[in-house]
């Protein structure tokens, strides 16, 4: 066992759960989403991300691609709730269902995060 | 190539892999600082507990951590808030910190230092389109012979193991920008790191002061860019006779190529100041010496040198006496065991009756000492003296020895000889071969027109890409001969100080030291020697069509279209007036 791939790969599964928690619910119902949640995934996966840096394999290249994705995704819906809640005057339906549209986004870039450790795990057979 | 390449490409994800740990502390603090702020009650405003949303926080936290500061927003914290955000600004601090030490302790990193250097070395040398040499060793010769190639405008790219001696060439002006690596040269892909294999690189001359370098250099050259010439430094006659057994194209061995020297000037001593006058550092004073004498002389110390010496004179059939520490006697010479910086050795060595002495140890004050002893016995010997390290300079000009070897000189004139003028190699092997008289008439006749300062020397195609104007004169069935060439462009009855030495026809014909009514043939190679200013004058005269008509006919041609057709219908209304 590798503390360092425990490490790892807790902070990938842990970015796709949150991803995935805030995700859940009714796309236009605010009361659904939780923005505590959606900071936690966002912290939790530019982490995630910083943990993908330098590696120089192939595999790697492709961990620290979709990882970049799913930040994008999670940044903008950050911004856009930002805006949303302080600018547009309150989170309306319309507003709470881009946001979350974006998070789902990212939740497809976290699962494939995952899917790539999974193979990953399998390929090295130990 | 390019996998190698490819390892020095990694330097991004090099420092990106060392900021791993900084930049995750860094996330972590911000959103424990981020979260913590929005959790923490603020002032109760309307009658209820206001809390700060993570827009509102993250502002927050972003211009304080950044030291920035603008306030507290949207409404003056309550002192829960405060609390946190004490805590806060501590962490973010500690985050910086840490941050910044792990930056500059990265960029401070001698392992990055050099990836970083090696790229843009690297970068450098991909980026050259002109012409360039690869010196391999920076040291005396090393500098002598970048300096001369600087000169001549050609580029140079130095590799050199020696980090002090890299920062020499920091510190010395070129002309032209000299891409520079430490490594060992040895190594066959610091070698092509450094150009070895680039299309531009038009020699490779090592010169460092390891045999086992030099030699590697040579094997690597040979099989990895068999069509550029290779230079190389050999001390031991063993390395030079590996290297010529797997064809270096240029072999330097300083003592060796001295010994011929001497053995030259013993018999032949016009010949020998002839090479002198040739093969000096252009621009130095070329004094006329004393020729060494034939009788009785003493070498000191029996190395690398002494025997080479030792060899030269006993095929001019000069008796020798030599003095060694460890005598090895061979029934042919007279041996004295000593060290000949004492009078006694000297006295037994028959210092008093010789003519002249060698002083050819490896340590230069042995050999200052064993001059000086020797010259307070005996006033007229002449004295042959090897320095073997620049630094004591000083000291071999002090003392008048009437011959210096210094042997990263020796090498550096012979190979900016070779790479200056290919032609003049041919050129001093037929001075060889010719006699003594007529080497002296010829060194009379040349330094009477140039004086004793070592001319420019320089060999020169007349083809369409060098010489243009003369070439297309010649193929439309001029003739032209060397006299009516060599005019001064700005006064054609004044002949410029040149002289042509070696004429080298296209169908392997040549004429030494050619006369002035000799014709110039399209293709001709010609060696010229003369003043800076000269050579200058005949670039421009066999590239320029209109100094050329000037040369030629002292006619001055005007410039542009429209003033060549005014001056034709001139010349054509003025031709039948002309009886």
């Amino acid at each position: 066992m590798n503390l360092e791939k425990v490490i790892f790969g807790f902070f990938i599964v842990l970015a796709a759960t949150l991803n995935f928690g805030f995700f859940v619910g009714d796309i236009e119902n605010p009361a659904h989403h939780d923005v505590y949640e959606l900071f936690a995934a966002l912290v939790v996966s530019l982490i995630a991300t910083v943990l993908k840096f330098g590696d120089r394999t192939q595999i790697g290249a492709v961990h620290l691609s979709t990882s970049l994705v799913a930040d994008l995704q999670l940044i903008a819906a950050a911004m856009v709730w930002g805006y949303a809640a302080h600018v547009g005057g309150g989170m309306s339906p319309e507003m709470t269902a881009r946001v979350v549209s974006l998070s789902g986004g990212a939740l497809f870039a976290n699962v494939v995060s995952v899917i790539i450790l999974i193979a990953e795990t399998i390929m090295q057979r130990r | 190539m390019q996998q190698a390449l490819a390892r020095h490409h990694s330097i991004f994800l090099l420092i990106l892999r060392r900021m791993r740990a900084p930049l995750i502390l860094l996330i972590a603090l911000f959103a424990i600082a981020v979260l913590g702020l929005t959790l923490v009650p603020g002032p109760v405003v309307d009658g209820q507990t206001s809390y700060l949303s993570f827009f509102h926080a993250f502002y927050f936290i972003s211009y304080t951590a950044t030291t920035i500061g603008f306030g507290e927003i949207p409404y003056t914290f309550s002192d829960q808030q405060r609390l946190w955000v004490i805590i806060s600004i501590y962490l973010s601090v500690i985050g910086w910190a840490y941050t910044l030490g792990s930056v500059f302790n990265l960029l401070a990193d001698r392992s990055l230092r050099q990836a970083i250097a090696m790229q843009g070395f690297v970068r450098a040398v991909r980026r050259l389109r002109e012409p360039f040499y690869l010196v391999c060793g920076y040291g005396e010769t090393g500098r002598l012979i970048c300096d001369a190639l600087d000169r001549m405008g050609l580029r140079v790219v130095v590799i050199e193991v020696d980090e002090n001696k890299l920062g020499e060439l920091d510190l010395h002006s070129y002309a032209a920008d000299v891409p520079a690596l430490c490594a060992d040269a040895a190594n066959p892909e610091t070698l092509k790191f450094a150009g070895l294999t680039h299309s531009s690189c038009i020699g490779v001359i090592a010169l460092t002061n390891d045999d086992a370098t030099n030699l590697a250099i040579a094997i690597a050259a040979r099989l990895l860019a068999p069509r550029v010439p290779a230079l190389c430094r050999a001390e031991r006659t063993a390395t030079s006779a590996n290297m010529a057994s797997f064809g270096t194209r240029h072999i330097l061995n300083p003592f060796e190529r001295f010994s011929e020297t001497l053995a030259l000037s013993l018999h032949a001593p016009k010949a020998s100041q002839l090479f002198g006058w040739l093969t000096g550092l252009p621009g130095s004073h070329v004094e006329q010496r004393r020729d060494p004498p034939r009788g009785n002389w003493i070498v000191c110390g029996h190395g690398r040198f002494g025997r080479l010496l030792v060899d030269a004179m006993d095929s001019e059939a000069v008796p020798v006496t030599i003095i060694d520490i460890d005598p090895k006697p061979d029934g042919i010479h007279r041996w004295v065991q000593g060290d000949g910086t004492g009078a006694d050795a000297l006295h037994e060595a028959g210092v008093l009756e010789a003519t002249g002495i060698v002083c050819g140890t490896s340590s230069d004050v042995d050999n200052l000492s064993i001059a000086v002893t020797a010259r307070e016995l005996n006033k007229a010997l002449f004295v042959i003296l090897r320095q073997n390290h620049e630094s004591n300079r000083a000291l071999f000009e002090a003392f008048e020895s009437d011959i210096t070897v210094v042997p990263s000189r020796v090498i550096a004139h012979e190979c900016i000889a070779i790479l200056s003028t290919p032609l003049l190699a041919p050129f001093l092997d037929e001075i060889r071969r010719r006699d003594e008289e007529w080497c002296g008439e010829l060194l009379h006749r040349l330094t009477h027109r140039l004086g004793w300062r070592v001319p420019q020397i320089r060999s020169q195609r007349i083809n369409l890409s060098r010489a243009p104007a003369l070439y297309r004169r010649l193929m439309r069935g001029e003739t032209i001969t060397l006299e009516r060439l060599l005019r001064s462009p700005a006064d054609r009855s004044m002949a410029i100080d040149c002289e042509v030495l070696y004429l080298d026809r296209d169908d392997d014909d040549h004429v030494m030291t050619p006369a002035p009514d000799e014709k110039i043939r399209p293709g001709d190679e010609l060696l010229f020697a003369g003043t800076r200013r000269a050579l200058e004058d005949i670039d421009l005269i066999i590239a320029n069509e209109h100094t050329l008509e000037y040369i030629l006919t002292g006619r001055d041609l005007p410039g542009g279209r429209i003033w060549e057709l005014l001056a034709q219908r001139r010349r054509k209304k003025s031709q039948p007036q002309l009886p």
